[in-house]
Formats: structure tokens, C-alpha cells, sequence
């Protein structure tokens, strides 16, 4: 249990050092084009080039560099949207589990009418009529999965409000406002915590999606998703462009979920 | 004397952790009852599980064998086993409400393994069925075939598990406690029906329970499990009369018993207890394993 | 009675729902900046001419009028004009329809049973290191959603090992001609097994991608559900009458077992169809997906309007669906 959370918590934090001193981290202008240097093998293969550790891609970019530029952007994504979309989505699972009644009646409709949207058709859409951009993509995320944690936050209040510690709490005297603070917020902290870190994942994969498709950031702005769009298209004669971006991505996505699951059995009281 | 059932030695433990059986042996002769008794957590349903071949994985067996009908059952492979025992022994099992598949009907329930391990014709299963419903004394035999389980009272649901036992011929029956989930009022009629049917059968049937009570009633001999070893193993007649084990004597002293119908209810002498703890306690520490 | 009136309670909510999405659909796209009339014209079209197919298309009343204008259609089967194909909406959407639907139920067809094998194998070699093993792997497969995993096979059997088809769902140089958009369906009906191997080994890639997470998530609440009965009474009187475990595991313990799994294969059902959006789009699959997205960039309303309006009818039927199996599966509610 405790393998995967120093594994995943590892790379995170690796990757985190890496997007923070990207400047001086990175060996290469993520954005310098050289087409002397174009579709450059990594270091281990024939005709590579020193300094360029993973090659380049079809234009001469160092696929290393734009990778660790393309961290800052995913991990900015997922730190903002990761959080903003669990602070509201979490107040709005606690009000509708909490005071129940017609704010939970409105809040549960509001999330049947957002799980009939497929979610990625739904992020391409507020996309195109939020226009491209890094605030875009925050937004998008945002707009789309507080549903998420609305969801899931409600039906836990609403089973811890259930137990006979909220009853007894109401009893002694306390005001309703105070019970949610005092009694169920902690005991809702473990699924929000794992929920977040998991968002993170999620944030970071949407991101890349919308890059693939296109309707990202800009072009030049070095993205993971970016770079598995190119890298997908000339795949025959570079597999490096598309392999350590998606190898990257991959990494990252099973860090986040596997952190989540990790913190949330460590801080369940139940299993602790 | 070599029983139909005979268990010599078995040793079980928990994987990675402490004995729970320390070499029990015990005998049960053909068409004869022989009852088990122990407080709860004595072992004496591991032993049944043990026959039957049920054991949690968490279980393993260290030593002993368990010789079924002339063979020993630890030195088959595990499918054979479960045919073995599948053809030769049954369970009647404690809970009725939970020993039934809610999401079968009852006739099925009774004749699938006549069909799948037997190989009876579907016909003569079906006619089996019916037969052996209306020895148990079910009304309407047709109507509770097609019924699922939760359509059924529990004391029906008792006479339909004993039904089941019965329905293959089996020659030996392991009935673990099958009478503690009833109302006091069923257990009678439950125990009278089990008597019954094993004597029309001529069935050995080694009789899980903690109640002396039912043990006085149905039993031929039994063995008496403390703490996961078996402290006394008497004919009926010699244990209620003189009972050698500290342990024994405490248990019947502690049961209303069936030869004093006032049923004024002993308890244990703490010296008793005492004793017994002693003895438990030095075996243990004997066996090597912390109390 | 009771039945009817929950069945008649979900046909009502379900219409609420259908409703809430239109309306967020419809002024949603609405705010997209970017004049879809100005796109159609060729350069050089006059004012006169960009006012005509406002008119023709109903830009020029206010919001609600265009509206009620649009619900009022809906509700008669009109979904308009694609702007960008110039075709009736509903004849396009319903055209794609059906490979969008053959490729989610390939998917899920996979993902049951995979998932459901490794469950089994779980609950077979429970307390062992098969049973980690499987854990392992449907933890990671569960953690990754379906775009990297299309990516991950696109470069493991379509570039590295190239066994399988990444692109299309019909080779071009398949002759045969459908009658229908329902190509495997279709073809199996003309006995034609051939061409349904064929369309199954083109759409393997796109439907094992989706299936993958759906796999895991079964592969754990079902494996969790099988052990829990597996300790039950009527599990362990069919170990004593001489059943094998693989016996008792599929007859005794998943009937009872199946609910819950079922219950969830439903929601995820809807959510693996989501995914059909974006894994359309890589594997160049010609569906519903991959037009919505060619909509979205072409900014073509009545289209984008059609195709999330399909989607959101689609999944509340299914969840209808599934709830409907559930009372009938279940024999004490059925019973009741």
C-alpha cells in the first residue's frame, strides 16, 4: 500500500521540480526550430545527436525540452481546475446531502441534465464558444465535471448524516451549520481528498484531448497533447515524438489516481 | 472398532497463525448418531467443514486423516474429493434463511445434483424430489417445488434443506447446529423430523451442537471439544451418568437437563472454570502456541 | 400499479432531463463567437445576401423566439438543415447512428467478458497471487481512461506489431454492399460470417480501448460481490454435493452476484459511449462522434443541436433500460 503512494507521489514530485524550473531545466528553446536537425533518434540510437536526449521532432524541437514546457501547462491545468471543480463541486454535493430538500432537488437535476452530455463532445463545445486558451480549458473543466463531485460528496453527507453522531450532535445543542462543519466534513475528507487528486488526472487527460483535437492553447504553446498529435501522425518515422509524451502522459495520469486511492486509505479513519 | 466416519489426529491452523484443532479424533459408526458439542468458537463447526470438505482458504490442515466410507479423503485431489464426498455425505446446514440460493427455485435446488453428479434421468429426479418433500411432511409438494426460497417460512425452509440431505441416499449427514436459527417451538418438530428420516434411512449423522439438550435427545455418543481439542468421548448413557472431564462435568451441571425436569440451571462453578482454564492453558502451552 | 407509477415517475424525469439539455445546448452554442452564415457564403457575398440566410435560417428573431421556433420542430422529428453538409440533420445523425452504436456494443461485449473472466479467475484463485495480479491490473487499466489506452494500442498493433486496423470501419476495398448503416448486424443476418470478421477485426482496436476501463471496473465489483457470496450458506452446501469450484462459482454464486455489477455496467454503459467521441476521432472511425467533432469545428449548429440531443436521449433510455432489468432479474421484486 504504501509502494504506490512513494511511487506515485515520486514522479509527481519529479515532475512538479521539472515544470517549475523548466527554463533552466530544460537543454533546449522548446519552441527553436531547426530543419537541419528535424526527426533527430534518441541519444541510444544511430544518428543522434549529443544533446538532444530524445530527439526531435519533424520540425527540429527537442522533444525533451517542449516535454518539460508541456508540464508546466499540464500540471498548471490540473492544480487550478483540479481544485476550483472540487470547491464547487464539493459545496454543492454538501448542500444538496445536508439540507436536503429543494437545493438537492434542484442540484440533482442539474447533474442528470450534465451525466446526459458525453462529457468530451461537451468540452469540445465549450471550447469553440469559449475560444482556445489556457482559461478555456480551466473553465471547460470546471463547467463539466463538478457533476463529479457533487455526485459522490452528496451521497456520502447524506450517509454520514444518517449516523446517530449527527443526530446526537443536534442534539446537544448544536446549530445545523455547525454539525456540517464539525461532524461531517471530517468524515468527508478521505473521498474528497482522493476525488481531487484523481480530477488532477482527469484535468491533465482533458487537456490533452483538447489539444489533440486541436483546440488547445495555441499550436506553438508546447502541450502533451500537442505533441502526441504530431507525434501521432508521423509515427512511422519518428516513434519518439509520440512514444515519451504518451509514456508521460500515461505516467502521470496513473500517479494521480494511484496517489488518490493511496491518501484516501490512509486517511480513512475506518481503515486506518 | 473402525467407524464409518473416522477421524484420526486432524491438526488444523490458521495460515501463518495459531492451531485451532489439535489432533481430534473421533468416530461415527454406521447408521449411528454421534453428537459434537462445544461452546462456540470450540471448533466443532470446523470439524464439520473439515469432513465436508468446506474449509475457509484461510484454513489449512497439518495433520491427521479423515477416512470416509474406507477411504481417506486428505490423500485424494481435490476434485475427486468433492465427488467423493458429494456422493457419499450431505450437510444439513444451521441458518435456513441463508443456505438456499434466493435466486433458484426450490425443485431445482434438490434435484441438480441428483441430475449433474449423479446422473439420475431428470424424471426420476423430479419423482425423488417429490417423494422425499412429502416424507418431510411439506404440503402442497407441487406448489413449494416452483416456489423460490423467500416464498417459504423458515421452518419450511429447515424441512426442504433436510429433504435435500436426504434426497441422494447419502450415508453419512453432518448436521451443524440445525436447529439454533429456529424458534423453540420448530426446534422439536425439526429434531423429531431429522430422527426420523435418519432412522428410515438408516443414515450416520454426526450432530454438530452446543445444547446437550438435543444431544441427549438424538445422540448415540459423542465427543466433547474444548478449546480446540477433544477432552471426552463417551457412549450416551456413561457421559450423562459419570462424566470424567472437569470440562463435561461443568457443562452438564450447566444445562437443564433432560432427567431433571425442573431444569433449574447450574452455574459453572468458578473452580470449575478454574480448572479447566489450568489444563487448557498448560496443553497450550505445551502445543507452543499463545493463549 | 405501483410499477407503473415508478415507470411513469422515470418517463417524466427523463423528459426534464431531455428538456434541461436542450435548453443548455441550445443557448449555449448560441454565444459562440464566429458567425456560421458568414462561413457558408463564398467571399465576396453582399450584405443583402448575408441577411437572406439569416432570414432562412432563423438567426434573425430573438433568442427565444428561435427557440420555441426550434422546440416546436424537435418536437414534430425536424432537427433542420445541416449547415456545413447541407443535408437534414436527422437524416445524418440517424445515418451515423448505428456505427456508433455497433461499436459500443462491440466494446461492451468485450469489456463483460474480460472483465468478467478475470473476476472469475480472482474469485477462483482468491487469496493467492492471482488474484493480486488481477488486482494490479484491472487498478492500473481502471486509472487510465480510454484515449490513452487507444493511444497505447495504436502504438503497440497498429505501428509496432501491426495486427490490426487503425483507421476506418470498413476497408475500402470490402465489396459488399449494405443495405443498411447497421453493417455487422447486417452482415451476420446475410450469413455473410466473412464480412463479420472483417468489420469485427476493424473496429477491435477503437472497441478494445473503450472497453478496457469498463473491464476493470467489473472486474472489481464483481470479483468483490462473487467472494462476498462465496462465504454464504447456500454457496457452501453446494461445495458439499460434490460441485467443482468453477461449477459453483458461475451457477451458485453470480446469479446472485451479477446485480450490483449489472446495475453499474448500465451507468458506465453511457459513460463508454461518451468515450465513442474522441476514439472515433483517432481511429478515423465514421460515426457519430467523430461528426460531432467535425461540427463543433465547422461551427454547424443545427447539426452539433441534433447530435447532443441523440446523445442525451440515448443515454436516458438506456439507464431506463437497465433499472427495467434490474426489477425483472431480480426474483423477490419480481415476485412482490
Amino acid at each position: 500500500m504504501g509502494a504506490r503512494l512513494w511511487l506515485s507521489g515520486t514522479w509527481l514530485g519529479l515532475l512538479a521540480l521539472a515544470a517549475l524550473f523548466a527554463p533552466w531545466v530544460a537543454p533546449h528553446d522548446p519552441l527553436a526550430q531547426d530543419l537541419f536537425l528535424g526527426r533527430l533518434p534518441p541519444f541510444w540510437m544511430d544518428g543522434a545527436e549529443p544533446g538532444y536526449w530524445l530527439g526531435t521532432d519533424s520540425l527540429g524541437r527537442d522533444v525533451l525540452s517542449r516535454m518539460i514546457h508541456g508540464a508546466r501547462i499540464a500540471l498548471m491545468v490540473a492544480l487550478i481546475a483540479g481544485t476550483l471543480t472540487c470547491l464547487i463541486g464539493a459545496t454543492l454535493g454538501v448542500l444538496a446531502g445536508f439540507y436536503r430538500g429543494w437545493s438537492d432537488r434542484i442540484i440533482s437535476r442539474l447533474v442528470d441534465i450534465w451525466m446526459a452530455f458525453p462529457p468530451v463532445l461537451f468540452a469540445i463545445l465549450l471550447i469553440a464558444v469559449l475560444g482556445p486558451g489556457l482559461l478555456s480549458i480551466i473553465l471547460a473543466i470546471v463547467i463539466i465535471d463538478w457533476t463529479r463531485f457533487a455526485r459522490v460528496i452528496r451521497a456520502e453527507t447524506l450517509s454520514q448524516g444518517a449516523m446517530d453522531y449527527v443526530a446526537s450532535a443536534q442534539v446537544a445543542g448544536r446549530t445545523r451549520f455547525s454539525t456540517m462543519i464539525a461532524e461531517i466534513l471530517p468524515n468527508i475528507l478521505p473521498t474528497v481528498i482522493a476525488l481531487l487528486t484523481l480530477e488532477m488526472g482527469i484535468a491533465v487527460i482533458v487537456e490533452a484531448i483538447l489539444s489533440f483535437v486541436n483546440l488547445s492553447i495555441s499550436t506553438d504553446s508546447p502541450t502533451w497533447g500537442g505533441m502526441i498529435a504530431e507525434g501521432r501522425t508521423s509515427v512511422h518515422q519518428a516513434w519518439w515524438v509520440l512514444v515519451f509524451p504518451l509514456f508521460t502522459l500515461f505516467l502521470t495520469v496513473l500517479s494521480f489516481s494511484q496517489l488518490g486511492e493511496g491518501l484516501k486509505d490512509r486517511f480513512d479513519p475506518v481503515l486506518r | 472398532m473402525s467407524g464409518f466416519l473416522d477421524i484420526k489426529g486432524l491438526t488444523l491452523r490458521l495460515r501463518g497463525g495459531p492451531t485451532i484443532l489439535r489432533s481430534v479424533s473421533l468416530r461415527v459408526a454406521s447408521g449411528k448418531v454421534h453428537g459434537l458439542v462445544g461452546e462456540s468458537g470450540a471448533g466443532k463447526s470446523t470439524i464439520g467443514k473439515a469432513v465436508l470438505g468446506t474449509l475457509p482458504r484461510a484454513i489449512e490442515i497439518t495433520g491427521g486423516e479423515i477416512w470416509l466410507d474406507g477411504v481417506n479423503l486428505l490423500a485424494l485431489p481435490p476434485r475427486e474429493r468433492r465427488r467423493r464426498i458429494g456422493a457419499t455425505a450431505a450437510l444439513i446446514p444451521q441458518d435456513p434463511l441463508t443456505a438456499l440460493n434466493p435466486s433458484k427455485r426450490i425443485g431445482p435446488q434438490i434435484t441438480r445434483r441428483l441430475i449433474d453428479i449423479l446422473g439420475w434421468s431428470k424424471a426420476d429426479a423430479n419423482r425423488r424430489a417429490r417423494d422425499i418433500l412429502d416424507e418431510v411432511h411439506i404440503p402442497d409438494v407441487a406448489r413449494v417445488m416452483r416456489s423460490y426460497p423467500h416464498e417459504l417460512s423458515g421452518g419450511m425452509r429447515q424441512r426442504v434443506l433436510i429433504a435435500s440431505a436426504f434426497a441422494a441416499e447419502p450415508k453419512l449427514i453432518v448436521a451443524d447446529e440445525p436447529t439454533t436459527a429456529l424458534d423453540v417451538t420448530v426446534q422439536k418438530q425439526i429434531l423429531r423430523l431429522i430422527n426420523e428420516m435418519r432412522a428410515r434411512h438408516g443414515t450416520a449423522l454426526l450432530f454438530v451442537t452446543h445444547d446437550l439438550g438435543v444431544v441427549s435427545k438424538v445422540c448415540n455418543s459423542l465427543s466433547v471439544l474444548y478449546a480446540g481439542k477433544v477432552v471426552e468421548e463417551a457412549q450416551m448413557h456413561r457421559f450423562f451418568t459419570q462424566p470424567i472431564h472437569p470440562y463435561s462435568r461443568a457443562l452438564l451441571a450447566a444445562t437443564p437437563t433432560y432427567l431433571d425436569p425442573d431444569g433449574s440451571l447450574q452455574p459453572v462453578p468458578a473452580e470449575v472454570i478454574q480448572e479447566v482454564e489450568t489444563e487448557v492453558h498448560q496443553h497450550a502451552q505445551r502445543a507452543g502456541y499463545d493463549v | 400499479m405501483t410499477l407503473l407509477r415508478a415507470l411513469f415517475m422515470r418517463l417524466l424525469t427523463m423528459a426534464i432531463t431531455l428538456f434541461g439539455v436542450a435548453v443548455v445546448v441550445f443557448f449555449l452554442i448560441r454565444v459562440v463567437p464566429g458567425n456560421p452564415i458568414a462561413m457558408m457564403l463564398p467571399p465576396g457575398a453582399t450584405e443583402e445576401d448575408i441577411t437572406r440566410l439569416q432570414a432562412l435560417y432563423g438567426f434573425d428573431k430573438s433568442l427565444f423566439q428561435q427557440f420555441l421556433i426550434w422546440g416546436g420542430d424537435v418536437l414534430r422529428g425536424d432537427f433542420g438543415t445541416s449547415i456545413s453538409l447541407r443535408q437534414p440533420v436527422s437524416e445524418l445523425v440517424l445515418g451515423r447512428l448505428p456505427a456508433t452504436l455497433e461499436l459500443s456494443l462491440f466494446a461492451l461485449v468485450i469489456a463483460i467478458l474480460l472483465g468478467g473472466l478475470m473476476a472469475f479467475l480472482g474469485t477462483l484463485y482468491r487469496h493467492s497471487m492471482a488474484e493480486a495480479a488481477v488486482d494490479v491490473t484491472s487498478g492500473t487499466a481502471l486509472s487510465v481512461p480510454d484515449f490513452l489506452w487507444a493511444l497505447v494500442l495504436i502504438l503497440l498493433f497498429g505501428v509496432l506489431w501491426p495486427v490490426f486496423s487503425i483507421s476506418g470501419r470498413v476497408s475500402p476495398s470490402l465489396d459488399f454492399d449494405f443495405a443498411t448503416n447497421f453493417y455487422i448486424i447486417e452482415a451476420a443476418l446475410r450469413l455473410r460470417f466473412d464480412v463479420v470478421g472483417h468489420l469485427l477485426g476493424r473496429s477491435f482496436m477503437p472497441a478494445l480501448a473503450l472497453a478496457i476501463p469498463l473491464a476493470a471496473i467489473i472486474a472489481q465489483l464483481l470479483k468483490q460481490s462473487l467472494k462476498e457470496t462465496m462465504h454464504l450458506d447456500y454457496v457452501t452446501l453446494a461445495r458439499t454435493k460434490g460441485y467443482s469450484e468453477t461449477w459453483v462459482i458461475l451457477s451458485e454464486a453470480l446469479p446472485n452476484a451479477v446485480l450490483p455489477t449489472l446495475t453499474l455496467i448500465g451507468v458506465q454503459f453511457t459513460f463508454l459511449i461518451g468515450g465513442t467521441v474522441i476514439i472515433e476521432r483517432l481511429f478515423s472511425y465514421e460515426g457519430l462522434g467523430n461528426m460531432a467533432i467535425d461540427a463543433v469545428i465547422n461551427r454547424d449548429l443545427p447539426l452539433i443541436q441534433g447530435i447532443v440531443l441523440l446523445f442525451a436521449a440515448l443515454f436516458t433510455v438506456i439507464n431506463l433500460v437497465v433499472d427495467m432489468l434490474c426489477v425483472i432479474l431480480n426474483p423477490k421484486l419480481r415476485h412482490a
